[in-house]
């Protein structure tokens, strides 16, 4: 006889509305968010993507998987990235706020989550060749440096503008022994990197896999870039719950590119209401200057890179070049669990432009020593438009550090 | 009867299909283009509807959309331009493109457009054939307007007969799993032609993607029903003054036995 267990009915009610609520955030078989995401690619496509959404499940749960994985990202990455209380920051806006140091990752982001994930799966899938876009440069050392500890080769696709404004991650990505290809074609930025990672991977449909740097592109990407980076709000969780006594913030603040370390940092507290989740686009010179990337702000839903989305795009449905001071930010389009949450309101998107971005990293560079990433510094631009209480906890995903940014910072602070 | 049907029925062997993007090289030249192929006896036309991203496309196509939309080409425009060009074009014609802007076109008014003006059918590679089945086969059906799919030499069995039982008109064999516009070897892609005859599918079998001249259509003809020429006709269009003469020369050239 099966044991019964009783569930109080208060309880009871409670797991029947979490786990309606976990459906509502959860990708769906098809890899669908509501009415976004899916797999709009080209047959040519079909059987990688299809291989990918057949075994990443079983691939990722398997322990031994999850054993290396996590021993990876914690005597390798360095995991877990500190909480740290930022005390004279938290002062000047009068409340509590933490900073998720995924700036003190190796390689200096967040990306690194997913690219230790990825390489683990595209050993376990046979693969013996890397490709990868990146905007910021990123996503391009993080793969890069995941596939000299691999010893795979590795590709990796960058708009010609962003090799020019990320100069030094070109370099550290070919000191690592990746080939850098520019993307010529169209803003030569992010979108267009990820057009050309695609060309790369349909010319190469058998020994290469295709190591997707956020929450974006066809199914299972969006929903296995979430589970690689969902060790962010795991952590800062049980951090929260040593530091306040609390495992849940009032606010979760993170900046919105394609969105994953945004996803990374809502993936464990989708289903808590009283977490306040707050996405930063880039708004560029404002969203309404026709200079923007505030996709939710001046999109609608389209397709981009084999997802339905949130995109910005003409009337007939050309897709609009981006524009942000911030080259991981410079993207037209957004993950489509984040064009789900904003659909339903879950989560609320703001943006910043590229002066309140460089503002607030200033500030954060003066009040706390750390000059983080032009992409962290979105998601701490919007701290003084917020009307925080005394006793509220805010945690902010420093999600990379600044270095790459110097030249910018030089340039753009000296005046 | 729809004309693809037809045209299949009438003729089973060394079907030339021929590709150009709407818009390119000039604004207004779709229906010269159209003239022209039909008066060099081209099968069938694959018009592209350009997109600023799309993703199956080599560089040439890819510059070709570039020029069509700086041109001011869109799909509004195109449906304007091709209002009555059934009273001068008998062959069937094909839209092909990405998703989005059909997408943002609306999918019923696209269809119906389509019906209005005269298409046959259409290619839209990133819609997936899965995705069809459930959400549009009945709007394409009630215009009876077929829709094209894709395969690979990659391409399960398995699935070839579930998208040979959703194709209407033909199927489209993408040569070698590739981007357009690439080089490649014809006769490597033998047991893959092979394959696909041996297979009995319900739908006829037009080759694309790498085929560029003479040779390789033969090649292709040997095992299929005929084959689609995209990136090397675009190349042959920006190179001729004499338009229609050139495009002469060039069907003449491909069809020559
Ligand atoms: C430090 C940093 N933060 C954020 C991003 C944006 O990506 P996502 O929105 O996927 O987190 C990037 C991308 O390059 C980045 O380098």
């Amino acid at each position: 006889m099966p044991l019964e267990f009783k569930l109080n009915p208060s309880a009871q009610r409670k797991n029947t509305i979490d786990f309606l609520k976990a459906g509502l955030y959860k990708v769906s078989p098809l890899g669908y968010y509501g009415e976004f995401g899916g797999a709009f690619i080209p047959e040519m496509l079909y059987p990688n993507v299809e291989e990918l959404a057949e075994k990443y499940l079983g691939i990722i749960q398997e322990e031994a998987f999850q054993k290396e994985f996590r021993e990876l990202l914690r005597d390798y990455v360095g995991r877990p990235s500190p909480l740290y209380l930022a005390k004279r920051l938290s002062e000047k806006y009068k409340t509590n706020i933490y900073l998720k140091r995924e700036d003190l990752n190796h390689t200096g982001a967040h990306k690194i989550n997913n690219t230790i994930g990825q390489i683990l799966l595209a050993k376990r899938l046979g693969k013996t060749r890397i490709i990868a876009e990146t905007g910021a440069g990123q996503h391009g050392v993080a793969t890069a440096t995941v596939c000299a500890l691999m010893d795979l080769p590795c590709v990796v696709y960058m708009g010609e503008v962003d090799m020019q404004r990320q100069a030094p991650n070109v370099a550290r990505m070919r000191m690592l022994g990746a080939e850098v290809r520019a993307a010529t074609s169209g803003s030569k930025t992010l979108k267009d990197a990820t057009n050309e990672a695609i060309r790369d991977w349909i010319n190469n449909p058998k020994d290469t896999h295709y190591i997707i740097g956020s929450v974006v592109g066809p199914h299972p990407y969006p929903d296995m870039v979430a589970r690689f980076q969902s060790v962010i709000s795991e952590e800062i969780r049980k951090q929260l719950q040593e530091k306040t006594g609390n495992e849940l913030p009032d606010y979760m603040i993170a900046c919105v590119g394609g969105g994953s370390n945004a996803a990374g940092s809502f993936y464990h507290f989708l289903n808590d209401d009283k977490v306040k989740l707050i996405g930063v686009e880039a708004a560029g010179d404002g969203v309404a200057s026709g200079h923007t990337a505030a996709t939710t702000a001046v999109g609608k839903p389209g397709i981009i890179h084999g997802s339905r989305t949130m995109l910005m795009q003409t009337e007939d449905g050309q897709i609009e070049e981006a524009h942000s001071i911030s080259a991981g930010l410079d993207y037209p389009g957004v993950g489509p669990l984040h064009a789900h949450l904003f659909k339903t309101g879950r989560a609320t998107y703001l943006n910043a432009t590229d002066n309140e971005a460089l503002q607030a990293a200033l500030e954060l560079t003066r009040l706390e020593g750390i000059i983080p990433a032009l992409e962290s510094a979105h998601a701490l631009a919007k701290l003084k438009d917020i009307a925080f209480k005394p006793d509220e906890v805010i945690v902010v995903c420093l999600s990379g550090r600044g270095d790459k940014d110097m030249d910018t910072y030089i340039k753009k602070l000296e005046n | 009867m729809n004309r693809i049907e037809k045209l299949f029925q009438d003729k089973e062997q060394r079907i030339l299909s021929i590709y150009f993007t709407a818009g390119f090289p000039e604004l207004n030249d779709t229906i010269r283009i159209l003239e022209s192929l039909q008066h060099a006896d081209t099968d069938m036309v694959e018009i592209g509807i350009p997109f600023s991203d799309s993703l199956a496309d080599g560089p040439v196509i890819q510059e070709a959309n570039m020029r069509a939309l700086h041109n001011g080409m869109s799909l509004k425009l195109l449906f304007a331009q091709l209002r009555g060009f059934r009273d001068k074009i008998n062959m069937p014609v094909i839209l092909m493109g990405s998703l989005n802007p059909v997408m943002q076109f609306g999918i019923e008014s696209f269809l119906r457009s389509c019906k209005d003006t005269g298409i046959d059918g259409v290619i839209l590679p990133d819609l997936p054939v899965d995705e069809y089945e459930k959400n549009y086969r009945t709007l394409f059906e009630s215009q009876d307007i077929y829709c094209i799919f894709l395969v690979t030499p990659e391409t399960s069995n398995e699935r070839l007969r579930k998208i040979d039982s959703l194709s209407g008109g033909f199927i489209y064999a993408v040569s070698s799993s590739s981007t357009t516009g690439k080089e490649k070897d014809m006769n490597k892609q033998e047991g893959y032609f092979q394959k696909l005859r041996q297979m009995d599918l319900k739908n006829p079998v037009l080759v694309g993607f790498g085929i560029k001249d003479k040779n390789t259509f033969d090649t292709a003809c040997q095992y299929t029903n005929g084959a689609v020429i995209g990136t090397a006709f675009i190349k042959a269009l920006q190179t001729g003054n004499n338009v229609e003469e050139h495009i002469n020369s060039f069907i003449k050239g491909i069809k020559a036995r």
